[in-house]
């Protein structure tokens, strides 16, 4: 019993590292029904840079991360500015092709400038660090961390969404774009300061990805998986949903793994095709797509 | 020309004609009957590196082609094609290693196998729209690798390969070497080298039936206005699916041929988005999608830049992703649909033009 209740909660730990994965896909199809098929690669470039800035300044890591997040806010803003508002109309193909495009090129470009070997980042003893809370359960303080960051994000999201002028501009954007035009409102620049605050986002995910786990560049697409079966999971267009869906996909991975540890992803997998079948429009749907 | 309607001359209005062919696709076809002869007889001419690199050719534009059918016409755009791909080849490999099938054989059960498994992948994915479909086909084919991947009797995760008793036994390959007086290995390659090309026949052929038929039009009609066509009777929903499980079909059967020529299979390398979707996707973009003709053209080009651009690796994917991006953008059409508007060109016609006289 002790097993399973170890089980979930690590699960739930987890979750709150896909809810990251997820927030920031979730923010940019909430406001301009962009799929960013270049996500995951985004998060890793995220990691990749905290590395990079960690290792070529000298600095602490999370000094590193607090650095790196304006900086992948500025590439978001110049992405959307410069290219992905070219795509954007009625069509769904330029925005997914362009991205996919973007994907292997980020993937690649890191490969050559980082090669196939895997990383880490150097945060130190805290790595390894756990609270003991009884009954022989302990919880690492990185992955409690990792979901104490999710649940600050989509706080932070939320309080910039209901709470400010931008994020008026957001909802007004999002529900009808031509109206938030004659209302003055330069639906270009929204876009972009959108994608500025999903890699900001992004960065968060890439520095806990890097702090638990071992990366290198290819494992972007796979992050993006589990990003989108969080958002379809929780509900298209809400951020809390989104935390939920996260959890799902930790918990039953966790599950799985503990099954048999070859069925840790494929049990992840499961349950989203299993909530799909269920429920399609995901457990907290707002959005109409 | 062939005139399917005419307008009277009555109160004054001009005369018209809707017509389907146009004066290039007159030698167009005649030309393309040709071409197809001279491949057939290739392989008394040509050595075996000339065969394998048209193999490719063909193998990776008759996927182009399904691929073009799914996002170019049904609207479907989808980046999990390379499960289908999986499908077929394991498949193949588990009907000729534990049910000791001939090859050829073997080939038309990935077909199908892939074929009955798009039905129930179909049922769940449909449920998602637009961009989101795109990744949950993506998720599909993770699934269908993480499975195989647990079969132990087809080498679960590192895979597993044909022996010769497989390859060299095929059906018809002792007629091939005899033929041409080669010895088997040659005679394998000539095979599946002819296999690849009916294939493709097979394949243009069908799409540009099906493009030219009622359910053609029903199909451009879902993906203009998905909404307006089902207000004219149109089931858009049974549409897609029939055209979703015929490329399942294809594309399953082209993946068992391209690992039965492979012999040797890895749920990596079956279920591979690069290999099998990012390079499909590339032909269809930078060819013209939504066109018959522009896959052919991008087939031709990316061979030509793997020729010359695949030894650098790295800078070579680089190459290919920022060219897709660029072709989006400057000629979303790509390099065939700027021809076709520029000098009103088409080779295979799949609309009614109206010509007013």
């Amino acid at each position: 019993m002790i097993v399973w209740i170890d089980t979930v909660l690590q699960g739930v730990l987890l979750g709150g590292l896909y809810a990251l994965y997820a927030t920031g896909l979730s923010l940019i199809f909430g406001i301009m029904r962009l799929v960013n098929l270049a996500h995951g690669d985004l998060i890793v470039l995220g990691a990749y840079l905290i590395l990079l800035i960690a290792t070529g300044l000298g600095v602490d890591a999370f000094l590193a991360f607090v650095i790196a997040v304006p900086l992948m806010f500025m590439l978001g803003y110049l992405l959307q500015g410069l290219l992905l508002n070219r795509t954007l109309g009625s069509d769904i193909l330029p925005p997914l092709l362009v991205t996919f495009g973007l994907s292997i090129v980020i993937q690649n470009g890191l490969l050559e400038a980082f090669s196939a070997n895997t990383q880490r980042l150097p945060i130190g003893e805290i790595a390894g660090v756990s609270i003991p809370i009884g009954a022989g359960i302990a919880v690492g303080v990185m992955p409690l961390l990792s979901l104490v960051a999710a649940v600050l994000v989509i706080l932070a999201l939320s309080f910039v969404f209901y709470r400010t002028g931008l994020g008026r501009a957001f909802r007004a954007t999002s529900d009808d774009v031509e109206i938030a035009q004659l209302m003055g409102i330069d639906n270009r620049h929204i876009y972009a300061v959108a994608m500025g605050l999903a890699l900001a986002v992004c960065t968060v995910a890439g520095f806990f990805l890097g702090a638990r786990v071992q990366f290198d560049p290819t494992i972007g697409p796979a992050r993006l998986i589990y990003a989108f079966e969080a958002v379809i999971i929780g509900g298209l267009g809400s951020l809390w949903g989104t935390l939920a869906g996260g959890i799902v996909i930790g918990v039953a991975q966790t599950i799985g793994a503990r099954i048999n540890p070859e069925w840790q992803i494929l049990a992840g997998h499961i349950a989203f095709l299993a909530v799909l079948i269920v429920r399609p429009r995901g457990l907290f749907p707002r959005a109409v797509d | 020309m062939a005139v399917i309607a005419t307008g009277s001359k009555e109160a004054g209005r001009r005369r018209f004609s809707v017509v389907w062919r146009s004066k290039a696709s007159r030698i167009a076809m005649p030309a393309a009957v040709v071409i197809v002869i001279l491949l057939a007889i290739l392989p008394a001419l040509a050595g075996r590196a000339a065969l394998q690199d048209l193999f490719f050719v063909f193998t990776m534009l008759a996927l182009a082609q399904y691929w073009n059918l799914l996002a170019g016409y049904a609207g479907l755009v989808s980046i999990g094609q390379q499960a289908f791909i999986g499908l077929g080849a394991y498949a193949l490999f588990a009907a000729t290693l534990i049910a000791e099938l001939d090859a050829l054989v073997g080939i038309l059960i990935g077909g199908i196998v892939a074929a009955v498994l798009a039905v129930p992948t179909a049922l769940v994915v449909f449920r998602l729209r637009g961009a989101y479909f795109a990744i949950g086909t993506w998720v599909a084919a993770e699934v269908y690798r993480l499975i195989l991947a647990q079969v132990k009797a087809l080498g679960g995760g590192t895979g597993t390969s044909l022996g010769p008793d497989v390859t060299n036994q095929m059906f018809g390959l002792d007629w091939i070497a005899g033929l041409f007086g080669v010895r088997v290995a040659a005679a394998r390659d000539i095979a599946t080298y002819w296999l690849a090309l009916l294939l493709l026949v097979l394949t243009l052929f069908a799409i540009y039936r099906l493009l030219r038929s009622r359910r053609g039009l029903a199909l451009a009609a879902i993906r203009d206005s998905e909404n307006a066509a089902e207000s004219l009777g149109v089931d858009g929903y049974r549409t897609k699916l029939i055209v979703y499980v015929m490329t399942a079909f294809g594309t399953g059967l082209v993946g068992a041929l391209i690992y039965l020529q492979k012999a040797r299979i890895s749920p990596d390398a079956a279920f591979s988005v690069l290999d099998w979707t990012a390079y499909v996707i590339f032909i269809v973009v930078i060819g013209g999608i939504g066109t018959l003709e522009g896959p052919i053209i991008g087939a031709i080009v990316l061979y030509f830049l793997q020729d010359y651009l695949a030894s650098l690796g790295t800078w070579y994917l680089i190459t290919l992703g920022v060219l897709a991006i660029l072709v989006m953008l400057v000629a979303p059409k790509g390099l065939w649909g700027f021809v076709a508007q520029r000098y009103d060109l088409q080779l295979f016609p799949l609309r009614r033009r109206l010509k007013v006289e």
